[in-house]
């Protein structure tokens, strides 16, 4: 057993007690393995440009800006119940609010943060439009607004149109210091949206996600503040696609097409990496984004059929193992890498709790 | 004149709109499903049609003879497994399979069928036979047809779901699945009837789309699915006749954008229904509480 429950609080004996409630917490040897082995990883991954060939550092970035992306479609979809198809409207808007300062003279590194601030602004109107719908009507309209900011932008010719427009970057730097930096820039949104998504489920905001994600009437019921919560989740996940989308266009030689930034095909591989990793888990974007890129690779040469293959292994899953493949393993193994769930203690029950998800 | 013309033009449009929309509203009202696989079904339809045609010379405005039931059969079959399997599960889950379904038949298509854009092939003489009113107002016979093959669908289906047996039974599972299975009702049957009268009105709908227009496969999930949408939202939902509103409203809305600028057809109708979103969200024709 990787993970226990604190002990629970000692009742007196022969008292009425409800069920209670305590934070997981993970024994001090596995939270120190597991502390410790993150560690070991980012420092791996933090100097990695000095170790190897760039086509790994590239394919990596790739990695990156997809565990983003997953995470926060799986904070939207797996805790809020908010699907939405529309995320490739805050990628694309995010991706824009780097070039567009950057095409008026400003630094383009510098303007890296606005992706974050744009894209979330555009979160709060786009939130204003859909907060009423749900389910059906909710992914259909995001998908409308990422197509209304599409052709919005492909209206302007300073853009390049539809054709596409190139990222001016500060004076001539050498190809391999540009690619290191692209690599530690997709590292380091990385790691904060992984660790923004952690926080968010660690604090009191997460227990009433996770209230929601099991039952959004219950937990209205019980207290927890619905709308307040989902919108921001909403305005969240679209900062971290806001900046994922910058990463992606970033590796893309800087280069950025509306039909490209604003496709749909970006919800179809988030949703298809969340639900076969595993959704409503941390780890299950994680997971889903290595199979991804892995089979990516491994059958790029077959032209769609990568993304057929996907799209049915994704239904199958999301039919026949809705918890993906981290709750296959989490079930078998009893793992958990972050300790974001709580344990039930029944009346009378000491020792060991059946653990809650 | 040519904000008439667009007028006019939209609302022979808005039939087809109108058709696309019938089968996604009924869907959503009968059994609570968004099928995101809609637009991509009417695409295959016109690539069915399209080889109907070829194989067996029939005219082509009569290949949905062959193609609707076909269309209607799978319709029943695909609902009585993969979307039942997946409404089991819940709303969420028929979301998911439904959008998976909708990316797999895309690539599919451009997979074994190319990217190379198509139309089905009416005569000559249907597809340029025009006549015109007043000065510069052109109508053509073959969007006309398309219209009144919309309202006739339209008038037909209000007609069955009213009048007949099978009609009343969708109705009674749609709004009260319980006390229609108290009544001997199997709702998954009737489920499946429905999802296979959605699939055959999305079948002629993909076939007229053909004649109307060319396409190809990535046109039914980055046009047509939108669209349907959005005329079954702007009609608002629960009434046939708001949905044949809300494709002539759309219609209208995209043609007054393209007398604007010829990029801006779509954008038009997209931001019309941002706005009936926010300003009506029951929707044109829909009263308050049905939203």
């Amino acid at each position: 057993m990787s993970e226990v429950g604190q002990a629970p609080p000692a009742h007196p004996a022969g008292a009425l007690a409800g069920p209670r409630v305590t934070r997981s917490r993970r024994s001090p040897l596995w939270a120190g393995t597991v502390a410790a082995a993150t560690a070991a990883a980012v420092v791996v991954l933090a100097i990695l440009p000095y170790l190897a060939y760039q086509n790994v550092t590239n394919l990596l970035d790739e990695v990156f800006y997809l565990m983003v992306m997953a995470s926060m479609w799986n904070l939207l979809a797996g805790y809020a119940g908010l699907v939405s198809v529309g995320q490739q409207a805050f990628i694309g808007l995010g991706a824009y609010a780097v070039i567009i300062p950057a095409l008026h003279g400003a630094n383009a590194f510098a303007a890296l943060p606005l992706s974050v601030v744009v894209a979330a602004a555009a979160g709060v109107i786009a939130w204003w439009l859909v907060s009423r719908l749900r389910t059906g009507y909710f992914a259909i309209t995001t998908w409308v607004i990422a197509t209304v900011c599409e052709l919005v932008i492909s209206r302007y010719q300073s853009l390049g149109g539809g054709t596409g427009v190139l990222l001016p970057l500060p004076t001539s730097i050498s190809p391999t210091l540009l690619g290191a930096y692209i690599y530690w820039i997709a590292l380091f949104v990385l790691i904060a949206g992984i660790a923004t998504v952690y926080l968010i489920l660690r604090s009191r905001t997460g227990l009433a996600l996770t209230a929601l994600r099991d039952d959004e009437t219950a937990a209205h019921s019980v207290g927890a503040r619905v709308g307040r919560t989902q919108r921001m989740v909403f305005v969240v996940a679209a900062g971290g696609c806001g900046a994922a989308g910058a990463v992606y266009m970033l590796t893309q030689a800087q280069f950025l097409q509306p039909s490209s930034a604003f496709s749909v095909e970006w919800s179809a591989k988030i949703i298809f990496i969340t639900i076969i990793g595993g959704i409503g888990s941390i780890e299950g974007p994680i997971l889903g984004t290595i199979v991804y890129v892995a089979l990516e690779q491994a059958l790029a040469s077959y032209g769609t059929w990568y993304f057929i293959i996907l799209g049915l292994v994704a239904m199958g899953v999301a039919l026949w193992a809705p918890r993906g493949l981290w709750g296959l393993i989490a079930d078998r193994f009893g793992i958990r890498l972050f300790p974001v769930g709580y344990h039930v203690w029944l009346p009378g029950e000491d020792g060991r709790a059946r653990r809650r998800r | 004149m040519s904000w008439v013309n667009a007028v006019i033009q939209g609302i022979l449009l808005g039939g087809l709109y109108a058709l696309f929309a019938c089968g996604l509203s009924l869907m959503f009202g009968v059994m609570n499903v968004i099928n995101l696989a809609h637009g991509d079904l009417a695409v295959v339809a016109a690539y069915l049609a399209l080889g109907v045609i070829t194989i067996t010379h029939v005219p082509a405005q009569w290949s949905f003879l062959i193609v609707v039931p076909v269309f209607a059969a799978l319709g029943y079959a695909v609902q009585r497994t993969l979307i039942q399997a997946s409404l089991n599960r819940g709303v969420l889950t028929t979301l998911l399979v439904t959008f998976g379904l909708c990316v797999v038949i895309e690539n599919a298509l451009l997979q074994f069928l190319s990217a190379n854009t198509h139309s089905i092939p009416v005569s000559a003489a249907l597809v340029s036979a025009s006549f015109t009113i007043g000065s510069g107002i052109t109508i053509a016979y073959l969007d006309l047809v398309i219209f009144g093959a919309a309202v006739i669908v339209l008038l037909g289906l209000q007609y069955f779901l009213s009048s007949s047996k099978y009609g009343r039974l969708i109705r009674a599972v749609a709004d009260d699945r319980e006390a229609a299975q108290i009544t001997g009702a199997s709702h998954r049957h009737v489920f499946g009837i429905a999802a296979a009268i959605a699939f055959g009105t999305v079948a002629l709908a993909g076939i007229a789309f053909g004649t109307y227009s060319q396409f190809d496969p990535t046109i039914g999930t980055d046009q047509l699915l939108l669209f349907a949408f959005e005329a079954v939202v702007i009609g608002g939902l629960g009434s046939l006749w708001g949905t044949l509103i809300g494709g002539v409203l759309l219609g209208v809305a995209q043609q007054i954008g393209a007398t604007i600028g010829t990029n801006d057809q779509v954008l038009a109708g997209q931001l019309f229904f941002l706005a009936v979103l926010v300003l009506r969200p029951q929707g044109v024709m829909g009263s308050r509480g049905t939203a």
